[in-house]
């Protein structure tokens, strides 16, 4: 076992290091390359050649109107009917924007299909064949009479423990309406953090760790807070339970409350964020080690890129736990917000 | 930098995308699976409630059994005791009746005897006589039985004969 061990890193190392080891490496680009988001899906590199999987760009122009057309184009021509990469330095850094008849650029409305959102669509599709293959089981068993084992067992045994343990326990007593939104932000989530760290196609994007999403999901709960809160959550915001001079003339306490509901949804997308990203750019950190140390002399190479492939195993599983809890804390602090929209007052 | 702030295409297709998944999913995912596991669960407590009740009812029946068993030994004791008795009773009641039967048959006998007797002695007294009679008539050879206190004489013979003899 630790000889196969041994063997694999070997050859991982031989790998990597030997043929990006010649030239230099961009640590900015590398980085934010990998965490960014693209216009297309950059796969593997073998002998110089990009294979890369070029996305669907959906633009609209003020100008011009709607333009679809494939990333390959711009990737070929630079520019394509108008449309070119704004390069570094310019505004919309990475962005596709317009160049203009009287010379200005302008950022067009950009709903292109990138490489996160297809691997949002790709992990979104796979999640919801996996929930439903699961469900199938119940409509074909009976389940009073028999409990499910394997892949249904497990799903089950994940879904009760949050509805459990984090929904029951943090909402209260309508915890069921809640549930589903609840178990689906749960299981979204789980499922992409744990894409993200697989460093292959379809897996590597760096979708929940992308402010976009967790800037979503936040509203998300954002809305599933205050859309259904209770007449008690809006009397404790605005005519709180404190001595009357907090209130009137000036309404310090209703301000802070007022700030307090859009802090929390704030956290949400934050904590999210900036988890699963700094998890990312350790990683790559980690692995950029190896790759860093190549011209500095085969020995020294040999032995960084041991200890940073250790690192990285370690990284690896470190990032595994955090999809787990990152998945669970936004879950039970969404729970807990929810349970405070819907907490009966207090009997005096 | 483009890191912090939301990219608007983003946004859009992950609230399309993910409002496509909720909906599926909390119509024909996870209510599915958590309705069916509750029900499960409400069977399970239901079933583990009427084993209990189920095991309680075995002890009661257990203690009723127990119950009947003594009940029916008491009973078969008793019903022992008093086959026993009405059989003692009987018997004796028998002996009884035998005795009064067997005393009945025996004074009836002794009254039948009696008369008997006295029947045959009363035959005997007469052929006797005539007996006596003959004999004296055979011994005398003289007209004797017209002399009526012969006969007297000879009668209070036989008697006193008689009467020597019961003694």
């Amino acid at each position: 076992m630790r000889r196969l061990k041994n063997i694999l890193i070997l050859l991982f190392l031989s790998l990597v290091s030997v043929p990006l080891g010649a030239q230099d490496l961009d640590m900015e680009e590398y980085i934010f390359g990998h965490i960014g988001d693209a216009y297309e899906w950059h796969i593997t590199t073998v002998n110089g050649h990009t294979l890369a999987l070029p996305l669907p760009v959906i633009v609209h122009s003020k100008t011009s109107g709607w333009h679809i057309f494939s990333f390959r184009h711009i990737e070929e021509e630079g520019e394509y009917q108008g449309f070119r990469i704004a390069g570094k330095g310019e505004p919309h850094e990475g962005k596709i924007v317009e160049q203009q008849a009287d010379g200005t650029i302008v950022k067009p409305l950009d709903l292109s299909i990138t490489k996160n959102v297809f691997s949002l669509m790709i992990s979104s599709v796979v999640l919801v064949v996996l929930v439903l293959l699961a469900a199938r089981w119940y409509r074909k068993h009976d389940a009073m009479e028999e409990v499910p084992k394997g892949f249904t067992g497990m799903v089950e045994m994940v879904v009760m423990m949050i509805q459990d343990d984090v929904i029951k326990e943090c909402v209260g007593k309508d915890y069921k309406r809640y549930s589903p939104y609840l178990l689906t932000a749960f299981f979204f989530i789980l499922f992409n953090n744990l894409l993200g760290i697989v460093p292959f196609f379809p897996g590597g994007a760096n979708l929940t760790g992308n402010i976009a999403i967790s800037f979503c999901l936040a509203m998300f709960t954002f809305l599933a807070v205050n859309l259904f809160g209770n007449k008690d959550y809006y009397k404790d915001i605005f005519w709180p339970e404190v001595p009357a001079w907090l209130k009137i003339p000036l309404p310090i306490m209703p301000v802070i409350e007022l700030i307090g509901v859009f802090t929390k949804p704030f956290s949400l997308m934050i904590r999210l964020f900036a988890n699963i990203l700094a998890g990312h750019i350790m990683l790559l950190g980690v692995v950029a080690v190896i790759f860093l140390t190549a011209k500095m002399g085969a020995g020294l190479n040999a032995g960084l890129s041991v200890i940073a492939v250790l690192f990285g195993i370690f990284m690896d599983l470190l990032e595994f736990l955090v999809a787990f809890l990152q998945a669970y804390v936004f879950t039970m602090l969404s729970s807990v917000f929810i349970g405070l929209s819907r907490k009966e007052a207090e009997a005096k | 930098m483009s890191l912090i702030t939301p990219d608007f295409g983003l946004i859009f297709w992950m609230t399309l995308i993910f409002a496509i998944v909720f909906f599926i999913l909390a119509k024909f995912g996870f209510p599915i699976i958590t309705g069916m596991v509750e029900k499960r669960n409400e069977r399970i407590t239901q079933s583990l409630q009427l084993a209990k009740e189920a095991e309680k009812r075995l002890d009661e029946i257990a203690v009723q059994q127990a119950n009947l068993l003594e009940e029916t030994r008491s009973e078969q004791n008793r019903l022992i005791q008093e086959a026993a008795h009405s059989r003692d009773t009987i018997i004796a009641q028998a002996h009884e009746q035998a005795q009064a039967e067997a005393d009945k048959v025996m004074a009836h006998a002794r009254e039948q005897i009696a008369s008997d007797r006295e029947a045959a002695l009363k035959d005997i007294r007469a052929e006797v006589a005539a007996f006596s009679m003959e004999v004296a008539e055979k011994v005398i050879r003289k007209n004797l039985s017209d002399d009526a206190a012969q006969v007297e004489l000879i009668n209070s013979l036989v008697d006193e004969l008689i009467e020597s003899n019961k003694e």
